[in-house]
């Protein structure tokens, strides 16, 4: 991520926006997405799976992998990168869900 | 293999068959092959497509005995509900662990009224049930919300059915379908038929295909929806109608349903006539944690294309059974077409129109569970040895069905 | 007045837009992203503007007039953040939308019957797996752009680009302009190939002269940064426990195949690997357009689909870059309004395919890469498929089916659809064949429910408001 002042396209007027992230209050700014703020913390890896228990984040960055979901509010199956941060925003990165199977 | 002679009398005096031919690679013909292949017949199958990848490839996977009212149907699938668990060794036996998993699940099923006037009408119906030998017990609303903790409490009456299991259906059948070739079944997939091969007696001793003529002593049609259209090519008319489905698929989710759950509105719907749409809500878990929700039963020919009203109809019943999937997202829907007969009953049977020709179709939305059975049923019938089940009220001779054979003669 | 109906608001989209509005028709711009220029133009939101965006952005000025003209024309309605999830062709066509915040849950349902139906719907990155490729930190090309451009983000510090296509370049560009250091740009193909289509130094490309100016931009950037350009190398591997912190490359033959004996180990924290680029075509399959052999949309000299009513503009026809784009949604544009496109057009659209066939012949995807696979590696990112089970699942059922080997291996099913691994899986399957086919005719593009939507969504009657034909706001 670059600090505001070394970058030369300069984007002017930021408002901070703050989230949490699995609970940590994270700072991010207005018009960044959710997967923006959490890689901006130089974190990658925001998703386990579900068979292998691996990490994952974005990986195609324009929304047809589905790789970054996130929970977003309560609302699972979230595209971090096509969500922009709204502040407030209760984000878990939660392992994928996987059934336990086991019957009544 | 010689083929023998043939005997082509409607009464009797069977000779020795050697060879048959299985129209259609999917679950049912697949079954039919192995049962065929194990009793020392040399079996061709032959489908105009790819194997398991129609009506078998686009179902649920549902080994049900609960939607069945007591009749010749609901026999076939107590039966088949006992043998699903042997096969499914025999299968692991036979192929080992490398082979794609068959998943079967013995999860059972809870079927749910969701309205004051369909409540006595489910218990009437598990009560009959009872009678006829299915496990079917009646459930308080808060016993049946212990056994599924997100059902809508405002359930009118439930019944549980322990018998009932899900199988991954395509997987099944590439089971029996390589469990068939083990006993040394071939498959030739891609392959038209164009006509009959008749001998000088007028039975079928054949069929002609785009890949020339094959021969056998019996012909047995295993098509599913498409079975009325091979029958037509082979010279018989069939009554067989396509019923089309469609399921819509979840995101993975934690596991928060726990047995094949739906409404009481399934039983009529699978046994009515009516062409127009009937959807009933059928909602299960899977494996790999999708969920499964289903279904829609409409008479459209074969008209594949998408409908919004329909999976919004199966959407919104679903959420009666489980309001909280309101917020699950829908990641895809396939469709499908269910064989349909006009009198409610698979088909088993030889053809007598047509000696040396066989059927093993019309298993409406049951296919995949009553595949097994059937393959064990014609098997005995075309060998002459003793059928697993009765097979008169799955003749083509059954009286339910003599007006329609007229009216496709 | 024609009702037209675009979907897509990227190069494409934007000049389809523009020329059916400007030819008579009330139009409708659909977008399912908050901004309108799709990934060619993805930029800083409002909200965090820059007056010097233009510096990371080719032909900015014409972005800005594709879009301050529509946003100022009164017969176009603008409607971001609406996701098409299905079309239905039962008589009329359909085309049902929610409009909401992406991944949202009750939004709103929108069900639109135009005169006429452009699909602009662009393209995505074609990453092929090599083993690790599922590491974080392992991007697309089209990722790195999109945070550089749309978030001032870089993806890594030392970053590797490679794959096969010029449009590394303006990759390496947007990573360098996002202040991290590229490492290297690996191309696939080598120079002899390169040759054969185009030339060796694709930044001094003759004939397509806005193209040319394109990528010598980007050229001069590269001398600029001294990034090294190196042909006929490959990444095979990338390693790292919780991301990435290396890769192998090796060098490859004309048929993608690694060399053994060249490989190299590199250190890096992030890598942006592109071998091509997949159509979004679902849109088009949906409203049963023919595709062509290679499975583009075709379309005639009106961008018409072999659906009545039902244009096809940019990528989607062909892989062919913005100038393409422009010169066929113009085109598009005014053929949904029923008047004749502009020669000019027509003559920028000839002039550019070509250049979009030269990509081809030079940067297309070869075989040999199935040899970079171990079993382990992942095939299908969602459900966690690696090659081994679906060599498994292929000798042990015999399947001739696509649809069967899907659904028994699982690869396809999750929650992208195929978007990714979809096209990779039949290569896959069909080499594993032995007659080298499916034949079941199964196609991975093909997806009724277009993008997921909440159950509660679908369960809606159909839709509130904008049945019938589309609102104008």
């Amino acid at each position: 991520m670059l600090p505001g002042g070394d970058d030369p396209i300069r984007p002017e007027n930021e408002t901070m926006v703050s989230i949490t992230v699995d609970g940590e209050p994270t700072a991010g700014i207005l018009g960044q997405s959710i997967a923006g703020v959490i890689m901006a913390g130089d974190r990658l890896g925001f998703r386990q799976t579900a068979r292998l228990d691996k990490p994952r984040g974005v990986f195609c960055g324009i929304g047809v992998c589905f790789d970054c979901l996130v929970e977003v509010n309560g609302l699972s199956d979230v595209r971090a990168c096509q969500r922009k941060a709204k502040d407030g925003d209760v984000v878990i990165t939660a392992r994928d869900p996987h059934p336990q199977g086991g019957d009544a | 293999m010689v083929a023998s002679a043939v005997v082509s009398s409607a009464t009797g005096g069977r000779a020795i068959q050697s060879s048959a031919i299985v129209i259609g690679a999917g679950i049912v013909g697949a079954a039919c092959a192995r049962s065929l292949a194990m009793a020392g017949i040399d079996v061709l199958i032959v489908d105009r497509s790819t194997a398991a990848s129609a009506t078998t490839a686009r179902g649920e996977g549902n080994l049900l005995v609960s939607d069945k009212a007591p009749g010749a149907e609901l026999v076939m699938a107590v039966t088949a509900a006992h043998r699903w668990p042997g096969l499914v060794a025999e299968l692991a036996e036979e192929l080992g662990d490398g082979f794609p998993s068959i998943e079967y699940e013995s999860k059972g099923g809870l079927v749910v009224a969701t309205t004051e006037d369909g409540a006595a009408p489910l218990l009437r119906f598990a009560a009959e049930q009872r009678g006829a030998g299915v496990d079917a017990r009646e459930l308080s609303v808060s016993d049946a919300r212990t056994l599924e903790p997100e059902l809508n409490p405002a359930i009118t009456a439930a019944v549980h059915y322990p018998q009932d299991a899900q199988v991954q259906p395509v997987n099944a059948a590439e089971a029996l379908l390589a469990s068939a070739r083990g006993h040394g079944a071939r498959v030739m997939q891609n392959t038209r038929i164009s006509g009959p091969i008749l001998d000088a007696n007028g039975a079928i001793v054949g069929i002609a295909t785009d890949r020339g003529e094959l021969r056998a002593d019996a012909i047995v049609v295993a098509a599913g929806p498409w079975s009325g259209e091979v029958a037509r090519v082979l010279g018989v008319g069939l009554p067989v109608l396509p019923r089309r489905g469609m399921v819509l698929v979840t995101s993975r989710m934690p596991q928060r349903i726990f047995h094949k759950v739906y409404d009481a509105d399934y039983v009529g719907a699978v046994g009515s006539g009516d062409a127009a749409l009937q959807t009933s809500s059928v909602v299960e878990s899977t494996e790999s944690g999708n969920v499964l929700i289903g279904s829609s039963r409409e008479q459209l020919g074969f008209d594949d294309r998408l409908r919004v009203d329909t999976i919004a109809r199966i959407a919104s019943k679903a959420l009666r059974l489980f309001p909280f999937l309101t917020d699950q997202a829908i990641i895809r829907t396939y469709g499908g077409f269910r064989p349909f007969m006009p009198d409610h009953l698979p088909l088993v049977s030889e053809d007598h129109r047509l000696p040396g020709l066989w059927h093993a179709t019309g298993h409406e939305g049951a296919g995949i569970g009553l595949a097994p059975v059937t393959g064990e049923l014609i098997a005995a019938l075309i060998t002459g040895t003793t059928p697993p089940l009765d097979p008169a009220p799955f003749s083509l001779a059954r009286a339910t069905l003599a007006p329609h054979l007229a009216a496709v003669a | 007045m024609r009702e037209v109906l675009v979907v897509g608001a990227g190069p494409a989209g934007l000049a389809t837009a523009r020329a059916a509005s400007a030819a008579g028709a009330f139009v409708v711009l659909l977008d399912s992203s908050d901004a309108l220029g799709g990934q060619f133009w993805r930029h800083l939101p409002d909200t965090r503007a820059s007056q010097n965006e233009k510096v990371l952005h080719h032909g900015w000025s014409t972005f800005r007039d594709l879009s301050d003209s529509l946003e100022g024309s009164q017969n176009v309605t603008i409607l971001r953040h609406a996701q098409v999830w299905a079309i239905e062709v039962l008589g009329d066509l359909a085309v049902h939308a929610v409009v909401g915040e992406p991944d949202g849950t009750r939004r709103e349902r929108r069900v639109f019957r135009p005169d006429a139906l452009v699909l602009a719907t662009g393209a995505h990155d074609r990453t092929l797996p090599f083993p690790g490729w599922d590491l974080p930190g392992v991007f697309t090309g089209g990722a790195a752009q999109a945070l550089a451009k749309g978030e001032r983000l870089a993806v890594g510090e030392r970053v590797l680009v490679a794959g096969a296509g010029p449009f590394l370049l303006p990759v390496a560009q947007s990573i360098t302009r996002a202040g991290s250091r590229v490492v290297a740009v690996l191309e696939a193909n080598r120079a002899t190939r390169l040759a054969r289509g185009w030339t060796p130094r694709p930044w001094q490309l003759l004939g397509a002269a806005g193209k040319g100016i394109e990528l010598a931009g980007y050229a001069v950037g590269h001398i600029r940064h001294r990034i090294p350009y190196r042909l006929g190398r490959a990444v095979i591997a990338a390693h790292g426990v919780d991301r990435v912190d290396s890769v192998t490359t090796a060098r490859v033959d004309d048929d993608w195949s690694p060399i053994p004996g060249t490989e190299r180990r590199l250190d890096v924290d992030a890598v942006c690997v592109s071998h091509g680029f997949t159509p979004r075509i679902e849109l088009a399959i949906a409203a049963e357009c023919g595709l062509t052999p290679d499975r583009f949309v075709a379309v005639d000299g009106q961008q018409r689909t072999t659906t009545a009513n039902v244009f096809a503009a940019g990528e989607i026809t062909g892989i062919g870059g913005v100038d393409l784009a422009l010169a066929e949604g113009e085109i598009a544009g005014h053929a949904a309004a029923g008047s004749a496109a502009p020669h000019a057009a027509i003559r920028r659209r000839r002039v550019f395919t070509g250049f979009a066939h030269r990509i081809e012949a030079a940067h297309g995807i070869r075989s040999g890469w199935t040899n970079w696979l171990t079993e382990s590696t992942l095939i299908c990112r969602c459900e966690e498929v690696d090659f081994g089970a679906m060599r498994t699942a292929a000798s042990a059922t015999k399947s001739e089916s696509f649809r069967s080997l899907k659904l028994g291996t699982r690869a396809g099913l999750g929650i992208c659809q195929g978007r990714i691994c979809g096209r990779t899986s039949e290569e896959l399957l069909c080499s594993l064949n032995p007659n080298r086919e499916l034949s079941d005719g199964a196609v991975s593009d093909r997806r009724p429910i277009v993008s997921p939507l909440r159950i509660g969504e679908l369960a809606e009657p159909s839709s509130q408001q904008g049945q019938g034909k589309a609102h104008h706001d």
